[in-house]
């Protein structure tokens, strides 16, 4: 476990100079490891897509150390970026290029020879399921096809980190899971993945670590298992109630469990066992429209840390 | 360190990318030479009937369109580099994000400006040589100078693409390209494209001695018409000038455009 982290952050400090300036990342610090898929999640404006386009150095660092690969981000951004994979937030597929010279060129903006490059096409093109696709231009692509393209286009390098800034936000569950599925196949591959994203269930699904991201900073750290002990019970139960008798029902159940949570549709309480919490509640005369049982998840963590849900 | 390093295999991908996207759009280069022949045929053969010979000038023998083909020509150079480094530049910029993808490879931003530049000296090698093509087989180049035409289009190119590059860089949205429109029409009309510097009056002649363009068709019909050789030198001078001081600040601007 003493292997020397791929990227290390200390008091990394993101300011935005516009005519009012604003700070999107405010002194965070972390480190990803060799092989491990390391994950930022927050919710829209937390700043993990300012702290991504730091690590990939295309934005500069205004203040801390960034250090990537054993080089200084401020310094060596362009031998960085020779060795890692972005896949940005918005797609920026090259629309005046087809499928395959997409991957082409871009290729050629790591000097990468034409003859390694065609070979390379014909991998790539497999691995992101596109192998029919190659002379199509990149408008006909549908939105997962479109994010497994951007995909392919940044293994062109064989990076050994690739950064994945939400990488199925706006996708359909069938298109996710596709993605999802080519992502594990990287990591066995060895790929360090780093990703950011609003979605708890690809937080979980995906990641080995994370960091929970709010307001530009970090407010937990550790493996989605490990963050859910520490900062959700057990289980969760989820009631739901008829709108004219709700406020009544909410102040009924005040002090069932330890923490009570009222989000504006439904009131969660935090407890070691649904079933009897749910028999207590019963007992006290509260009649639930709805109620429901679940394991916690990072979701509930997320509510603990900031107050908030993930996806407003 | 390495940043700063030029690398010409880098900056020529760019050329490369254009060279993909071209095999698809290569109409657009026709169009670009047909251009001018119209104008020669339309204002260098139509006036030149009512005109005959151009009044003004030193050298009285000079017909109408042998006047007006080398400031054509000129204007071709610097409109199809002004046109790449400008409105396609900018849709590469502003909508579809294309340099932001190229930067997160090993590129900088100054291989893209350089890159975009070289491309568009490419360009208007091959419309200037069509078009001097054109015109010598109607007869209007009379001397072996003519061939430096071609260079002479090449320093043009570069000089107004790297304009172009700071011009892109300034621009706010789609309809700051409009002002780009209305700054290079009345340029067109009085850099001597149709009529000599002595006829204006004093004033608005040294105005439009101070024009890019004039002095680009200065040198352009130096070569055209194998006198004129101190003014060229001049024109010269003055090109290589701007034209560096141009392409500085737009490496320059452009690159805090791209990395916020
Ligand atoms: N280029 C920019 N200039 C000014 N402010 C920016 C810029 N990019 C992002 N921001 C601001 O920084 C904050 C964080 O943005 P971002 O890093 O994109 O967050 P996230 O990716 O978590 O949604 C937002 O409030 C956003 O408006
Ligand atoms: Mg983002």
């Amino acid at each position: 476990m003493t292997t020397a982290p791929l990227i290390e952050a200390r008091d990394l400090t993101k300011t935005y100079v516009t005519s009012e300036p604003y700070t999107a990342v405010k002194g965070i610090d972390f480190e990803v490891r060799p092989g491990e898929a390391f994950g930022v999640l927050g919710a829209n404006g937390a700043g993990k897509s300012s702290t991504m386009r730091m690590i990939a150095c295309v934005s500069p660092v205004t203040s801390g150390t960034l250090r990537i690969l054993g080089m200084d981000a401020a310094r060596d951004g362009e031998r960085i970026r020779a060795r890692l994979g972005v896949v940005p937030q918005d797609d920026t597929l090259d629309t005046e290029l087809t499928v395959r010279e997409n991957l082409l060129i871009y290729g050629r903006y790591f000097g990468i020879p034409w003859k390694a490059l065609r070979e390379r096409c014909d991998q790539l093109l497999a691995f992101s399921r596109l192998e029919d696709k190659g002379s199509q231009a990149v408008s006909t692509l549908s939105g997962g096809m479109r994010r497994r393209l951007t995909i392919a286009r940044a293994l062109i390098n064989q990076p050994e980190i690739l950064l994945l800034d939400e990488p199925t936000t706006g996708l359909d569950p069938q298109a996710r899971h596709l993605l999802w599925e080519r992502l594990f196949q990287l990591k066995e591959d060895g790929v360090t993945l780093l990703l950011t994203t609003h979605y708890m269930d690809e937080a979980e699904q995906l990641c080995d670590r994370l960091v929970v991201m709010d307001a530009g900073k970090i407010v937990a750290e550790g493996s989605p298992a490990d963050l859910i002990e520490r900062h959700s019970t057990r289980e969760v139960l989820e009631l739901r109630f008829a709108a004219h008798e709700r406020q009544l029902m909410i102040d009924k159940c005040a002090g069932v469990t330890e923490r009570v949570e009222v989000l504006p549709d439904r009131l969660v309480l935090y407890t070691g066992d649904g079933e009897s919490t749910l028999a207590a509640v019963h007992a006290l005369g509260v009649r639930p429209a709805g109620a429901f049982v679940r394991r916690s998840t990072l979701e509930d963590v997320f509510l603990t840390l900031t107050g908030r849900s993930l996806v407003e | 360190m390495s940043e700063l390093t030029l690398r010409p295999g880098r900056a020529f991908s760019m050329v490369e990318r254009n060279l993909l996207i071209y095999r698809h759009t290569w109409p657009v280069l026709l169009a670009e030479i047909f251009e001018p022949m119209m104008y020669l045929l339309a204002f260098g053969v139509g006036i030149g009937v009512l005109v005959g010979n151009v009044p003004g000038l030193a050298d009285t023998t000079v017909s109408f369109p042998r006047f007006v083909a080398p400031a054509l020509l000129a204007t071709a150079a610097m409109n199809g580099a002004m046109n790449e480094t400008t409105f396609n530049m900018y849709a590469k910029l502003a909508t579809e994000k294309t340099y932001q993808a190229i930067l997160t490879t090993p590129m900088s931003s100054r291989a893209v400006a350089l890159g975009e530049v070289t491309w568009a000296l490419l360009r208007g090698t091959i419309v200037s040589t069509t078009f001097l093509v054109a015109v010598s087989l109607i007869g209007l180049t009379g001397t072996w100078t003519a061939l430096l035409v071609v260079p002479a289009a090449l320093l043009i190119g570069a000089t107004f693409a790297s304009l172009g590059l700071v011009v892109v860089t300034l621009l706010r949205s789609w309809q700051d390209t409009q002002l780009i429109q209305l700054v290079m029409l009345p340029m067109f009309l009085f850099s001597t494209t149709f009529f000599p510097l002595s006829v204006y009056p004093k004033p608005v002649q040294w105005l439009v001695e101070a024009l890019p363009l004039y002095h680009s068709i200065e040198l352009v019909r130096a070569c055209f018409l194998g006198t004129g050789w101190r003014h060229a030198l001049i024109a010269i001078a003055y090109l290589v000038v701007l034209g560096l001081a141009a392409l500085l600040v737009a490496v320059r601007r452009l690159d805090r455009t791209l990395r916020t």
